[in-house]
């Protein structure tokens, strides 16, 4: 904490709350009392924050599996020797790692053990009258004495606006600038009161992302998300109960390509989606306790399938996954109900396509002159084998390609006459954004604990404590006494001191 | 659109900037260098008359070659010439603002200016107020100078508009107090660095040991307790801001990307920031590691700080990429 150790004059010089070194003492109970002191020493805890930083490093440089699973995956392929060690190490888990807790939880443990006793100290002197007059008042680091009478105590009370003071019989004492104890007991707390919001957040927390087209939606509930990240003692009913329809994304680009904007207008409402917003970047919806942000976009080619029967057999927008900036996107394009045989296809989507040596690219990220690049399949897709596929991806183990595997491009309202009856149409482009939806229940926690440490930082360091005290003793003449002293800032406080002799003098 | 004339107005007011925060800086070595000439031939006047008293010809110092260079002269037009450094460096940081329409810290080039920028107010304010006397300013400027040409030749961005991920009003709240609290703390490192060559300087000189290059530089330093108390006076003052910098952060990484901690690269370097200025703070109230250790403390915080600034930016792949 922010109060110096002291050298001992007295007990009423001793400006602060901090406990004394600890001793070892016999008995049964003396080790313990030994280990807990040691622990919650200033020493230990200043040795704790170092260790704290210390343990951090590899988070801040090493992938983390929380933040970027994929990262990990290509670090641990690509460092064989290095990276199964540092995986036992947890070091790609650092800040759930068991080594990062057992160091913040001691540091915890030592600021509680530290925090406790010097809040009812400090409680206690609230209370308490600023302490009696030390005997030398001369050995003080800021004093003075003077020939005059018992009239300077009443002046002293006078100039002492602000302060505490108590005036015992031909002596006086006053104290001033208590909130920097409080502060600094305030700030301490409100660390904790942040780890428990903390936790809070990740046991009771919700994260869900969903991918939505154009023209559709999605409700919060647990089945709705493509992918969810529950704390350990989330309830699905907590769940805040609301429905969401993207009615329209807009995007708009630099012409070097660079995103200027990105804009989500959807509907929302509890029940019906009737309630117009739009979800930008830096401006989620907020329903109840859950907020649905904009995380990603790209691009839904609309297209429709007819089988050799002549039979619609696929009337939908396809959700093509981003490779590169320009939305260079991949595309898998699966039917089953088509007859006889079952239809796959496989390409890239180009918002903006150029062709070069055969190959198409994009060179902008907007819709500019899009082409859907396909290769087509039949046969069996291999979706009633009872193992989950991804929509993303496509086996082609049981499928025979069309043309011998040869590419066709189409643009909107273009349509690939298959060989051998039925057509693909690539009827226009609609676009998805992807949402995360997230509730944390710590958060207004987290945010009054964030206001706490600051606030009690600020009075802290900027409230100086200092006391004083004037005596007079009498005698022919009788002499004034004065002495202070601060831990904060002497130099500011011999300023002070100067400038209240100067007025008790007058 | 952004204005390219006025960004080039900028980009020109920087350069003088440091031209003349470089005149500056030979200023202040200047007076230094000077008053050691001046307290050298004092020295030689003192052994002369020393002479002179037993029993030897007289001597007389021409006066010319005492007064010939004066050093509390060169030292106020530096300090003039930093003020004048000062303001073209201010209105280079409004042209930027100007002709990006939007808040002159959009990237790292921009954030680097605005650092060194607060440093220098810093310095200033210091000297004004009287903590520290001006020719500390010769140590202050080198690194300024430094910092300053290689984020203009390494940094360098034209203006243009902000990655809509920045588009927030919290730019103005988190990035400023982020810029605040990194100028200060970059100052107190420098100051942290000559106290640590300064006490070892005056541990070498009481022991009658000689001193090598850097320590010997500690004779032109100020007091050791002077250098102690300045640098702790600007980390007692830029811990608060860098505190709210981080929760300000938080609040606009929760409007942002719906959580307000995730351990992004940036954030765990902030923290281990932040806990090193902690760590400082509570030692320089600890016995056993007042004095030459929390100063370590304190210039390794700074490293954390250049670690958070630089390396995660350029090396490190994480949510802050783009500035």
């Amino acid at each position: 904490m922010t109060v110096p150790d002291v050298v001992q004059v007295d007990e009423a010089t001793r400006l602060t709350t901090q406990p004394l070194a600890p001793q070892l003492r016999s008995g049964v109970l003396g080790p313990l009392r030994f280990g807990w002191r040691r622990l919650t020493s200033m020493r230990t805890a200043l040795l704790l924050l170092f260790l704290l930083a210390l343990a951090s490093v590899p988070g801040g440089f090493l992938p983390q599996r929380r933040i970027n699973p994929l990262r990990v995956q290509s670090y641990l392929e690509k460092h064989t020797t290095v990276g199964p060690l540092l995986d036992r190490l947890q070091m790609f888990d650092v800040f759930s790692s068991a080594w990062f807790s057992a160091i913040y939880l001691l540091l915890f443990i030592s600021l509680v053990g530290c925090l406790l006793p010097r809040t009812r100290l400090h409680l206690r002197a609230l209370r308490a009258a600023p302490p009696a007059v030390p005997k030398v008042l001369t050995r003080l680091p800021a004093s003075d004495t003077w020939e005059g009478d018992a009239d300077v105590l009443a002046r002293a009370e006078k100039a002492l606006r602000g302060w505490r003071v108590v005036r015992r019989g031909d002596e006086l004492s006053a104290e001033r600038g208590y909130l920097r104890e409080t502060g600094n007991l305030v700030f301490h707390l409100s660390l904790v009161l942040l780890l428990v919001g903390i936790a809070v957040g990740a046991f009771r927390g919700f994260k869900g992302t969903v991918l939505v087209v154009e023209g559709t939606g999605f409700s919060n509930t647990v089945a709705s998300y493509d992918d969810i990240n529950p704390g350990r003692r989330f309830h699905p009913s907590s769940l805040v109960p609301f429905t969401l329809q993207l009615q329209d994304f807009r995007a708009t680009y630099a012409p070097d390509g660079k995103a200027l904007t990105f804009d989500a207008q959807v509907t929302w409402g509890r029940t019906q989606a009737t309630t117009p917003y739009d979800v930008r970047v830096n401006h989620p919806l907020a329903v109840g306790g859950a907020k649905t942000y904009l995380i990603g976009h790209g691009y839904a080619p609309f297209v429709r399938v007819r089988d050799r029967t002549g039979a619609v057999v696929l009337d939908q927008p396809v959700a093509c996954l981003p490779q590169t900036p320009q939305f260079l996107s991949t595309c898998v394009i699966k039917v089953p109900d088509a007859a006889p045989q079952q239809l796959g296809f496989r390409g890239a989507f180009t918002p903006t396509t150029i062709t070069q040596d055969g190959r198409v690219g994009s060179s902008f990220p907007g819709l500019v002159r899009p082409v859907l690049t396909l290769v087509g399949w039949a046969g069996d897709l291999g979706l009633d084998g009872g193992v989950p596929q991804s929509v993303y991806s496509l086996d082609t183990t049981a499928l025979k390609p069309f043309d011998k595997g040869q590419a066709h491009a189409l643009s909107e309202g273009q349509t690939w006459q298959l060989p051998g009856g039925g057509s693909l149409t690539y009827v226009g482009t609609r676009e998805w954004a992807t949402f995360q939806v997230t509730q944390d229940p710590g958060k207004r926690l987290a945010l009054v604990a964030a206001v706490g440490i600051v606030g009690g930082l600020m009075l802290s360091l900027f409230v100086r404590r200092r006391r004083v005290w004037v005596r007079v003793r009498p005698g022919a003449p009788s002499t004034v006494e004065v002495g202070g002293l601060s831990r904060t800032d002497p130099e500011r406080f011999q300023a002070e001191f100067a400038e209240l002799v100067r007025r008790l003098r007058e | 659109m952004p204005d390219k004339g006025l960004g080039q107005l900028g980009d020109g007011l920087l350069f003088t900037a440091v031209v003349v925060y470089a005149l500056a800086m030979l200023g202040f070595a200047g007076e230094q260098a000077s008053r050691k000439a001046r307290q050298s031939v004092t020295a030689v006047r003192d052994s002369t008359q020393v002479l002179v008293g037993s029993g030897g010809p007289s001597v007389t110092l021409p006066a010319e070659t005492v007064t010939s260079l004066n050093p509390s002269r060169a030292g106020r037009f530096a300090l003039a010439l930093t003020g004048l450094g000062w303001l073209v460096h201010l209105s280079s940081i409004t042209a930027r603002g100007f002709a990006a329409h939007r808040v002159p810290w959009g990237n790292m080039y921009e954030f680097s200016s605005c650092v060194a920028f607060v440093a220098v107010t810093a310095f200033l304010v210091l000297v004004a107020r009287g903590y520290v006397e001006r020719s500390l300013g010769a140590f202050v400027m080198l690194p300024v100078v430094l910092y300053l040409g290689l984020a203009a030749t390494k940094l360098y961005t034209a203006a243009g508009p902000l990655v809509p991920a920045l588009n927030s009003y919290w730019i103005k709240i988190h990035v400023a107090a982020a810029v605040t609290a990194s100028g200060a703390f970059q100052l107190s490192g420098v100051v942290a660095l000559l106290y640590l060559l300064r006490s070892r300087y005056d541990e070498l000189t009481a022991a009658e040991r000689p001193t090598r290059f850097p320590v010997s530089l500690g004779a032109q330093l100020p007091a050791a307790p002077v250098l102690d108390r300045v640098s702790y006076v600007v980390i007692a003052f830029a811990f608060p801001v860098w505190t709210f910098a981080i929760i300000a952060g938080a609040i606009w990484a929760e409007a942002a990307w719906g959580r307000y901690w995730g351990w992004d690269p940036k954030e765990t370097w902030s923290f281990i920031t932040w806990v090193l200025y902690a760590g400082y703070l509570h030692a320089r109230a600890t016995a056993g590691w007042k004095g030459r250790k929390a100063a370590w403390v304190a210039v390794a915080a700074a490293c954390a700080l250049i670690v958070d600034y630089y390396v995660v930016n350029i090396f490190v792949v994480g949510l802050h990429s783009y500035a």
